[in-house]
């Protein structure tokens, strides 16, 4: 049995870090837990770290944009932070392009980017 | 073989001789690669193990009777290839033991039997002259792809033009292992330099076929995934009129005609004004 994984307040974004690999429960409550905190707090934004991880296969790719897809519809954007040179080339191997994940290159960046988004959106 | 053992204890002065006049006509001596003494003392050992070698009558050079004999012919074709003799010179040190083998025995009473018996050793000679071969080949492989991992490692500089901008200048013809070298150090400078947009610039590159634009396409897309953006410049007339007619799909690769575009666009992009300064024409 594995532990949840935490979703921290962060301004008006969420944050999640991914440390370990998820398997399917996990995954299925983080995006239970996520929705219901999305909802709950009004966030504009999840940011999702997964920079300890040092492999990501299919389903975790599948994952990530499932809470994309589903941040989507309760109106926030994802981003993925954090993600290794060996994870990148692994996906585009795989040919898991992430659509919809907005990516950068670490926490801060990707608080700058939501901001960004989120100035450009309320214009 | 019992005869020729006879006949290498017996005369080993003169069939010594005799091999090298023979090496000094083809072996490569005198051209400052090899001197004379090294070359007499070289032949004088060897004689003295391939003498052992036919002695204990083992025909085949696999034999652990012929080890000895491998190994110092390992340590000449090493010696000389790297004072870099030719490969037919080094060839000639072993392969003309033969002819004077031949022509002490001939010069001798030599029964038919010995001449027999000359039959057998001389082509262990030719293993061993084949063994040579293939060793200074081995050799001069080891050295090609030294050389080709290095090129792999000099072969993609990253530069930084200003910070949060990185250019990679690729040189020379994309294959899979350079494509891949240049993506490695394409997402490591991005994590390194903290980079935000990178410029790929394929000036230097004299064809962009379907598996390179693949490899491209791969690494912008990478590199978009680390959060950077990827910009393609510097590509040539040909290789435009070669992407079209090929008709490949270069889907969302963003190009350039030339680097100063490409990283005029990126300072523009990042918020910065390249201007000129007024007070500089007085």
């Amino acid at each position: 049995m594995q532990s949840k994984i935490p979703i921290l307040k962060l301004g008006e974004f969420l944050l999640v870090s991914i440390q370990v690999d998820v398997h399917d429960r996990t995954a299925l409550q983080l995006q239970e837990d996520l929705s219901n905190e999305i909802s709950r707090r009004h966030s504009r934004g999840v940011l999702i770290d997964i920079s300890n991880l040092e492999v990501v296969d299919t389903f975790m790719g599948r994952v990530i944009s499932d809470i994309a897809a589903m941040a989507k519809v309760l109106d926030a954007e994802t981003v993925v932070v954090g993600m290794r040179p060996a994870v990148a080339m692994t996906l585009v191997e795989l040919g898991l392009e992430l659509p919809m994940v907005h990516t950068a290159l670490n926490l801060e960046r990707g608080m700058e980017l939501l901001s960004a988004h989120l100035e450009k959106g309320d214009d | 073989m019992k005869q020729v053992a006879e006949l290498l204890s017996k005369d080993v002065s003169g069939i010594l001789e005799k091999w090298i006049a023979l090496q000094e006509n083809g072996g490569g001596v005198g051209r400052n690669a090899i001197s004379r003494d090294e070359l007499v003392s070289q032949s004088n050992d060897f004689l003295k193990l391939f003498a052992e070698a036919v002695a204990s009558g083992k025909s085949e050079i696999e034999d652990e009777a012929w080890d000895e004999t491998l190994m110092m012919l390992r340590e000449v074709a090493m010696y000389r290839s790297q004072r870099g003799l030719k490969p037919k010179e080094t060839a000639t040190f072993v392969l003309s033991l033969k002819e004077a083998l031949f022509e002490r025995a001939l010069s001798q009473k030599s029964s038919s039997k010995l001449l027999e018996q000359l039959w057998s050793v001389t082509t262990c000679v030719d293993k061993l002259g084949l063994y040579v071969m293939e060793l200074f080949i081995e050799k001069r492989e080891d050295v090609i792809e030294r050389q080709r991992e290095e090129l792999l490692e000099v072969s993609t500089p990253v530069v930084e033009l200003w910070t949060g901008i990185l250019a990679l200048p690729v040189i020379g013809t994309l294959d899979s292992a350079r494509a891949q070298a240049v993506m490695e150090a394409l997402l490591q400078a991005i994590v390194d330099y903290e980079a935000k947009i990178a410029i790929i610039d394929i000036t230097g590159v004299p064809a962009v076929d379907t598996q390179t634009a693949q490899h491209l396409l791969k690494s912008v897309r990478a590199a978009e995934l680390m959060g950077a953006q990827c910009y393609i410049s510097g590509v040539r007339p040909q290789i435009a009129q070669t992407i079209v007619q090929l008709g490949l799909d270069l889907g969302g690769m963003q190009t350039k005609g030339s680097l100063m575009s490409a990283f005029r666009q990126s300072l523009t992009q990042l918020g910065m004004k390249v201007a000129e300064n007024s007070s500089s024409n007085g």
